[in-house]
């Protein structure tokens, strides 16, 4: 999926731990269009839960949330 | 027939505590709820004030002077509710949150400030403690009362007592 998604914005929250890597994505949210996606990549497991129920509580949608390695990937798409 | 914007959720939340252990706990819950877009309301009280003061000296009278030397300084005075040992807790505390990449206490609280989360001062402990409006941070809003805070918590579908 990664191979075909435009990504509208790179973001690089390594080394950061709970809560910085949803809030990050929160702050960054409003900087790509509706229909935009960021990719966010994160070294603290605990994002795996926190980024998708961030996502599910401001109604925007996690395409993909993928351990590669020791890091972590998401897709997210600005919803509305 | 457009559709309905969801109503904005809400966390109120009283701190009354003042050690670092605790202090961390509400900020992290404060900014993580900002970040989910929640409208979030910090309510101090009691040891909880120090947190939202500025390091400067406070009291009128004598005992309240003394409360201010013995309770003094700002939120990174504040010590973990174990293992406080006259500072070395917090000290050792500080370093290993350092070298885990954790955000200290202060730059959590002015995170929180900066997602906008509303911090009040209770005006009641504040006259107690002699503790006066113009200690606080800048973006704390004016003092409030009880009555304010229950306004906001039965409002709100969390509310949090730390």
């Amino acid at each position: 999926m990664s191979d075909e998604t435009n990504i509208d914005l790179e973001l690089d929250l390594k080394g950061l731990l709970c809560p910085l890597p949803m809030v990050k994505v929160s702050q960054n949210i409003g900087k790509v269009p509706v229909g935009g996606v960021i990719r966010a990549v994160a070294t603290d497991p605990g994002a795996m839960a926190d980024i998708p129920a961030w996502a599910k509580s401001t109604g925007n949608e996690v395409l993909q949330a993928e351990k590669e390695g020791g890091e972590f990937v998401f897709l997210v798409k600005r919803v509305k | 027939m457009p559709e309905e914007e969801p109503h904005q959720k809400s966390l109120a939340m009283v701190v009354m505590s003042g050690d670092f252990d605790k202090l961390f706990g509400a900020f992290i819950i404060a900014t993580g709820a900002a970040a989910m877009g929640m409208e979030v309301t910090m309510f101090f009280t009691f040891w909880g004030l120090r947190a939202i003061k500025k390091n400067v000296s406070t009291g009128k009278t004598f005992l309240g002077k003394m409360l201010g030397v013995v309770y003094g300084g700002d939120i990174s005075k504040s010590n973990p509710s174990k293992f406080s040992f006259g500072g070395m807790g917090r000290w050792m505390f500080n370093k290993m949150m350092g070298n885990h990449n954790v955000s200290t206490l202060t730059e959590l609280r002015d995170l929180a400030i900066d997602l906008g989360v509303n911090m009040y001062g209770c005006q009641m402990s504040m006259d107690v403690m002699e503790i006066p409006r113009e200690s606080f941070i800048d973006g704390v809003k004016e003092p409030v009362g009880v009555g304010f805070f229950l306004m906001k918590a039965q409002d709100a579908e969390i509310q949090l007592f730390i």
